[in-house]
């Protein structure tokens, strides 16, 4: 799976459009998965889960600006990333099935957010983009 | 069994009562098969899939994307007795179409992103996982007559 040049296109306005409020969709991403994905909350049990958590909203800071990271070297993610792709496989081990679930509710947040933007064309490039987040922080897993 | 908590099924009606179920239904089967191109491969005879604008105006694709959402309106009649009512679709599905149904997940994942962009803010986190807990009951149901 190659992110084309459209693709990239289309990630990077859709950053731009959320630039603003990419913290509160960090968050809200966040609730959004442990609500709809009971399991994943396994991996917080020393976090207040609590709707307006400040821990869940520090940890959706983190998430956007990985995410935000990741779209200003789109051309090498892997290298933007590989110091979180070490921490994942080292130390949070995150089973893979977890990213694709955090993808899903981060495309529910700008769907419901900024439901003109998410054209066809646009969700198939940020499900894309969201992939390859996800193949570059599992990389180092084995 | 599937449980339904009384919430769950005023979130499940509710939403479903506001929904267009021929332009949900395009939409969705549209997007599936634009966000995941590899679905194509069942809809050969559809003519004109070659891009995100022929796949949005193929008039087939509005027609079976109606034709599967309303499917989906009988599940959600019958959420105390899925399996029974998706028996002879599963069947179908299987024997006939020969669909693996991981595209289930694939389409229901879909359908959740659509309603979410149709209902904005009303598309609760508890509005999420009740639709999001439904699409993976009835994929589970259209998958269970696999053999």
């Amino acid at each position: 799976m190659v992110l084309s040049a459209n693709d990239k296109t289309n990630v990077k306005n859709v950053f731009a459009k959320i630039s603003g409020h990419a913290e509160d969709y960090g968050a809200e991403t966040l609730e959004r998965m442990f609500t709809t994905y009971p399991p994943t909350k396994t991996y917080f049990p020393h976090f207040d889960l609590h709707h307006g958590s400040a821990q869940i909203k520090a940890h959706g800071k983190k998430v956007a600006g990985a995410l935000i990271e990741a779209v200003n070297h789109i051309d090498d993610i892997a290298g933007a990333l590989s110091k979180l792709s070490d921490l994942h496989a080292q130390k949070l081990r995150v089973d893979p099935v977890n990213f694709k679930l955090l993808g899903q509710c981060f495309l529910v947040v700008v769907a419901i957010h900024h439901p003109s933007v998410l054209t066809p064309e646009v969700h198939a490039s940020l499900d894309k983009f969201l992939c390859a987040v996800g193949n570059v922080l599992t990389a180092k897993y084995r | 069994m599937v449980h339904w908590s009384a919430e769950e099924k005023q979130l499940i009606t509710s939403v479903w009562s506001k929904v267009n179920v021929e332009e949900c239904g395009a939409e969705a089967l549209a997007r599936l098969l634009i966000v995941y191109p590899w679905t194509q491969r069942f809809f050969d005879n559809f003519g004109n899939l070659s891009s995100p604008t022929a796949i949005i105006g193929n008039p087939k694709v509005r027609a079976h994307g109606k034709k599967v959402l309303t499917s989906f309106g009988e599940a959600i009649k019958n959420l105390e007795n899925l399996k029974a009512t998706y028996a002879k679709l599963s069947e179908l599905h299987c024997e006939k179409l020969h669909v693996d149904p991981e595209n289930f997940r694939l389409l229901g994942d879909i359908l959740i992103i659509v309603l979410a962009a149709h209902f904005t803010k009303d598309f609760t986190p508890a509005c999420q996982a009740t639709w999001q807990k439904l699409v993976g009951v009835v994929a589970h149901a259209l998958a269970y007559k696999y053999h």
